[in-house]
C-alpha cells in the first residue's frame, strides 16, 4: 500500500506495516516473547533509514521544511557509525577543523551516502572560512 | 530639610516593605549597551530584508558581505523567500493585529513567519501587550492539549528516590521527565531509575539526562532515555562560539540524535547574550528572535526558551516579564514546540514570580514548564525548583481557580504511595538482575515516604559509580531492564519500558510537540494540532479531565458540612410564646432559630450551653436580669436583636445567631442600626461573651458604657466563610416565617449569682 504522509501518521499505530527494525522484524513482533527467546536485541531497537525518510515526508507535508531536511539528515546519518558520527560533531565546532578536514569528513559521509549531510558539512566550511572559525592549518 | 543630623529620617513602612523577599532582588534600569534592555533597544535594526536575483543581499541592517554566522544559517535554511516577498511589506501593526485575530487562522501566521526576518518579528512581537501575547500564544501553540515536563534528581543520586519521584510525576500527568547528575558517571544509573520509575507511574511518559553530547547519545543508543534538550543556542556570534558551537554543529548534533530515535528540542532563552558579555548592544528580545530563527533553520521541532536559567536578569529590567512571554509567543509562531521555561527561580518573591507564571499557564504551552521540581528545590540539581513539591497543592488549586490545564493531575496520597513504592521495589529488582549495587528495603522504605534525600539511607558512592561504568562496558540496555523487570514480576512495567523501545523504531515522537500517552499512541502536532480559533474551539477544560483538575483530595462536601450537630440532651426547652417583659432591669438575649437546637456550636466551636451561660452571668455581672427569647421568623442578627429588645423590658436586647454574631440593640433603633455590634465570631471566646452580657446590663441600667474592646482578623473570612455560609444556610433552614417569639429556658438552669 502506498504511503500519504498526511494520512498515515503516527506510522507506529496507522502503519505498522510500513515500520521494521533495521533486521526486518516487524514492529509487531518487538515483544517481551521475542525478547525471552532473544530474537530480538538492543541492535535492533532504532528507527530505520527508511522509517525516518518517511518522517521527513510527514514533517514536509505538514509544511515544516526545515524539520523535515533534519529528519532527512537523520536518515543519513542512521547509518552512520556512532563514532564517525561524533567525530563530524566536534570538526563542525568552532576552530576544531581546517578547511581540509572537514572537506575529508564530508567525503567520509559521502561514502556512506550521506550527501545531503556531506554538502551541509561543506556549506558550514564554507562559513567558517568566512568567519575565521577554521583551525589554522 | 538637612539639619546636620548623620541619621536621616526613615518611614517604618519603607524599612518594612524593604525587609520583603523581593528587595533580595537587584532592579535596574536599562542599559542597551550591555544588553540590559528587554526589547525595542535603540540600537536594534529597522527590519530589512533585499532580494537580488534569488538571493538574499541584505537583512535587518547588515549587507551579505557582513553575515555572521547566525544570519548567514537563517538566510540558507530558515527563509522561504516566496513568502518574503509578500510577507516582509505587511505592515507591523497589521501584522500584530493579524496574531491576535481568531479569523486568522495558525497556520496562515505560520506561513507568513517562514519569511520574516528577525528583526521584524521581533518588532512585530513587541507591539502586542501581556493579554493579547497571551491570547496569541493559546492560539498559535502547535499542539491541541497543553502538557508540563518535570525536574526529578536528588543530590544523593539515591536510584530508590529518583525512581519514586519519576512514578509520581509521571502518575501526576507529567509527559515528559528530566532528571541530570551531580556525578557524570552516574548517568545510567539515573537514566535507569528515571526509566522504571515513570514507566511505573504512567506507560508513555519521555525521559532524559541531561549529560554532555558524547554520554547523552550513548544512552539514547541503548535505549535508556528518549528526548534531549541540551542543545543551546544564542544569539550573537561571539556568544555561539563561546558556548562552542556553531548552528551548523548545532543542526547536525539535532541530526544525530534523530537518527538514534531522541527526540530533540533546543535551548534558547533571553538575557543569555548580556549574561554572557557579548550582547552586542542588542535587545533581548531581539537576539531571541535570531536564535529562534536559527533554531527552526536547523530542523528542531521545538525549543525550550523562556529566559530559562538568565530569568531572574530578565527580570530585572523594566518589561522583563512581557519579553518573555513574548519570546515564547515568538517560537509558538514560529511553529516550534515550547517548553516555557519557569524552571529556573524567577524571583524570591512568590506573588512576583507568580504572576509572570501566569503569561504561560493561563493561555497553556506545549510544556508550561520546562521543569517542575516534583521534590523540594533541595534535591534540584539543575538550580531550578521555581515550583517545587511543596508547592503542588498552590498550583492544583490556581488550575482549579481558572478552570485551567496547566498539566498537573490531583492524586490521592494513598496512590501517590503506591506508585512510589511500586517504583521503588521495581529499581531494586532491576539493580538485583542487572547485577548493581544493592537497593535496601530501607531505601525502599524511605523513598516512598520521605520528605527529600536527607531522608534516605546512604549508599556506596564509590561501588555505584563503578558498577555504572561497568554497566556502560557491558552494553545494558532498554531491553535489558524490560527483561528483569519481567523476571522479578513487575510485568506490567516491563511490558511500558519494552513499548518505548517501540516508540523508538517507529520515531513518531520525532513530530513536533510530540508527547505519547498511555495506550502508547503519539500526539503531536501533525495528529493533534491546536486549531483555537475563538470560544468554542479548539482546547477547553470540560468533562472528565475538568472533574479530574477540580477533585482535589482536600476538597470536602459541602452536604457532608451542611449535616445536622449530633443529638445531645437538650440545651434549652420552650416555654411558650414570648410576652413583652415589664422589668426595666430585664435584658433579652435573643437567639437564633436553630440556635441550642439544630446548631449547637458557633464558628469558633464554643457549645451554645456555654455561651448563653457565659452572656447570662456577664448580664448578672452588670447587674441586670437576663430573659433569654428565640426569634424564629428571621435568621439576620440585626433583626433577631431587634426583636428582643422590643420584648425587652428594658428596651434592651442581646441578639445572637448561631455561629456567634452578637448584636446588642435598643429598641427605639431602627433594626440595621444598633449599641454594638460583635461581628467576629471565630475570635469569640467565653469571656467574650460575657463581656457583652455585662455591656448590655449597663446599657438597660443606664450606664455609661465603654464598647467591648474590638478585635479584628481579616484573614478569618477567608478561612472561614464556607462553614459560615453552611452554618447560616442551617440558621434559614430553621426559620419559622410569622412564627411569634418563644420564651426559653436553659435545660441546665442558669446559675445565678
Amino acid at each position: 500500500m502506498s504511503f500519504d504522509p498526511k494520512r498515515d501518521y503516527p506510522l507506529g499505530t496507522e502503519r505498522p506495516d510500513l515500520v521494521s527494525t533495521p533486521g526486518g522484524v516487524p514492529l509487531a513482533e518487538v515483544t517481551l516473547d521475542a525478547l525471552r527467546a532473544g530474537r530480538i536485541d538492543a541492535a535492533e531497537i532504532r528507527a530505520t533509514p527508511k522509517t525516518l525518510r518517511l518522517q521527513s515526508e510527514v514533517a514536509r507535508a505538514a509544511g515544516r521544511e526545515p524539520l523535515a531536511a533534519s529528519l532527512e539528515r537523520a536518515a543519513e546519518l542512521a547509518a552512520v557509525p556512532d563514532d564517525l558520527l561524533l567525530a563530524v560533531y566536534t570538526a563542525l565546532r568552532p576552530r576544531r577543523a581546517t578547511a581540509a578536514q572537514l572537506e575529508d569528513w564530508a567525503a567520509r559521509l559521502e561514502s556512506y551516502s550521506a550527501g545531503k549531510t556531506a554538502a551541509f558539512v561543506r556549506e558550514a566550511a564554507a562559513a567558517y572560512a568566512d568567519r575565521g572559525l577554521l583551525a589554522d592549518a | 530639610m538637612p539639619t546636620g543630623d548623620s541619621s536621616p529620617m526613615r518611614s517604618r513602612r519603607f524599612a518594612s516593605r524593604e525587609r520583603r523577599e523581593l528587595h533580595r532582588e537587584q532592579l535596574v534600569s536599562p542599559f542597551p549597551e550591555l544588553g540590559l534592555i528587554a526589547s525595542g533597544g535603540p540600537n536594534d535594526p529597522e527590519p530589512e530584508l533585499v532580494v537580488e536575483g534569488g538571493v538574499v543581499t541584505r537583512m535587518d541592517g547588515r549587507a551579505a558581505a557582513d553575515f555572521d554566522v547566525i544570519d548567514r544559517f537563517v538566510v540558507a535554511h530558515g527563509l522561504d523567500l516566496e513568502v518574503a516577498a509578500e510577507a516582509m511589506v505587511l505592515d507591523d501593526t497589521e501584522l500584530a493585529r493579524m496574531l491576535v485575530d481568531i479569523g486568522v487562522p495558525r497556520a496562515e501566521l505560520v506561513r507568513l513567519a517562514r519569511g520574516l526576518s528577525p528583526a521584524k518579528l521581533a518588532r512585530v512581537i513587541g507591539l502586542l501587550d501581556p493579554v493579547e501575547l497571551m491570547l496569541a500564544l493559546k492560539k498559535l501553540r502547535a499542539r491541541r492539549a497543553p502538557a508540563n515536563q518535570a525536574h526529578v534528581t536528588n543530590l544523593k543520586e539515591s536510584p530508590a528516590l529518583l525512581a519514586a519521584d519519576a512514578a509520581e510525576a509521571a502518575r501526576r500527568g507529567f509527559a515528559e521527565i528530566e532528571t541530570t547528575v551531580g556525578v557524570a558517571r552516574y548517568a545510567p544509573l539515573n537514566a535507569i531509575a528515571l526509566l522504571v520509575g515513570s514507566q511505573t507511574g504512567r506507560p508513555g511518559v519521555m525521559t532524559q539526562c541531561a549529560v554532555e553530547e558524547r554520554r547523552n547519545l550513548e544512552l539514547a543508543i541503548r535505549g535508556l532515555v528518549t528526548y534531549a534538550e541540551t542543545l543551546s543556542v544564542y544569539g550573537t556570534e561571539p556568544v555561539f562560539v563561546d558556548g562552542d558551537d556553531t548552528p551548523w554543529s548545532k543542526a547536525f548534533l539535532g541530526a544525530a540524535y534523530a537518527s538514534r530515535g531522541v527526540k530533540v528540542r533546543f535551548t534558547s532563552g533571553t538575557g543569555s547574550e548580556a549574561l554572557m558579555g557579548y550582547a552586542q548592544g542588542l535587545s533581548m528580545l531581539y537576539l531571541e528572535a535570531r536564535c529562534l530563527a536559527a533554531v527552526r533553520a536547523a530542523g528542531s521541532q521545538g525549543v525550550q526558551n523562556g529566559s530559562i536559567s538568565c530569568v531572574a536578569l530578565v527580570l530585572s529590567v523594566p518589561g522583563g516579564t512581557r519579553a518573555i512571554l513574548g519570546e515564547n509567543v515568538l517560537a509558538a509562531w514560529l511553529d516550534l514546540e515550547v517548553a516555557s521555561g519557569n524552571d529556573a527561580i524567577a524571583s524570591h518573591s512568590e506573588i512576583r514570580k507568580t504572576a509572570k507564571l501566569m503569561g504561560q499557564f493561563l493561555p497553556g504551552t506545549d510544556f508550561v514548564t520546562s521543569g517542575y521540581s516534583v521534590m523540594p528545590r533541595h534535591d534540584n540539581t539543575f538550580g531550578g525548583g521555581n515550583f517545587d513539591a511543596d508547592d503542588l497543592d498552590e498550583w492544583l488549586t490556581i488550575q482549579r481557580d481558572w478552570q485551567v490545564d496547566a498539566g498537573i493531575e490531583p492524586v490521592a496520597e494513598d496512590e501517590v504511595l503506591r506508585v512510589r513504592e511500586k517504583a521503588a521495589h521495581a529499581v531494586q529488582a532491576v539493580f538485583v538482575e542487572l547485577g548493581l549495587p544493592p537497593v535496601s528495603d530501607a531505601e525502599v522504605e524511605a523513598a516512598t515516604i520521605g520528605y527529600d534525600s536527607r531522608d534516605m539511607p546512604d549508599r556506596d558512592r564509590a561501588a555505584d559509580v563503578e558498577a555504572a561504568d561497568d554497566l556502560l562496558a557491558r552494553g545494558v540496555s532498554g531491553l535489558d531492564v524490560a527483561l528483569a523487570l519481567e523476571r522479578r514480576g513487575f510485568g506490567d512495567v516491563a511490558e511500558a519500558v519494552l513499548s518505548m523501545q517501540r516508540q523508538r523504531v517507529s520515531a513518531d515522537y520525532l513530530q513536533t510537540a510530540a508527547v505519547i500517552d498511555a495506550e502508547g499512541l503519539v500526539h503531536s502536532a501533525v495528529n493533534d494540532p491546536n486549531v483555537y480559533s475563538g470560544p468554542g474551539t479548539g482546547y477547553r477544560l470540560e468533562g472528565e479531565r475538568w472533574e479530574l483538575l477540580q477533585s482535589l483530595p482536600n476538597v470536602v462536601d459541602p452536604a457532608e458540612l451542611l449535616g445536622e450537630d449530633a443529638e445531645d440532651e437538650p440545651i434549652v426547652v420552650e416555654r411558650g410564646k414570648a410576652a413583652r417583659g415589664d422589668d426595666s432591669a430585664e435584658v433579652v438575649v435573643a437567639v437564633g432559630p436553630a440556635f441550642a437546637d439544630t446548631i449547637r456550636r458557633t464558628i469558633n466551636d464554643l457549645s451554645h450551653r456555654d455561651v448563653l451561660q457565659a452572656i447570662c452571668d456577664g448580664i448578672h455581672d452588670g447587674g441586670a436580669v437576663p430573659r433569654v427569647v428565640r426569634v424564629r421568623r428571621v435568621a439576620d442578627v440585626a433583626f433577631i436583636a431587634h426583636e428582643g429588645a422590643q420584648l425587652s423590658g428594658s428596651g434592651i436586647a442581646l441578639g445572637i445567631q448561631s455561629k456567634g454574631t452578637a448584636v446588642i440593640h435598643r429598641s427605639d433603633l431602627e433594626p440595621l442600626d444598633n449599641l454594638e455590634l460583635f461581628g467576629m465570631s471565630p475570635l469569640y471566646t467565653l469571656e467574650s461573651y460575657r463581656a457583652m452580657g455585662r455591656n448590655a446590663a449597663g446599657y438597660a441600667l443606664g450606664q455609661r458604657v465603654g464598647p467591648v474592646p474590638t478585635e479584628l482578623d481579616n484573614f478569618a473570612r477567608a478561612k472561614l466563610i464556607v462553614r459560615t455560609t453552611l452554618l447560616h444556610a442551617r440558621e434559614t433552614q430553621a426559620v419559622q416565617p410569622g412564627a411569634a417569639p418563644v420564651e426559653l429556658e436553659l435545660a441546665v438552669p442558669v446559675a445565678s449569682p
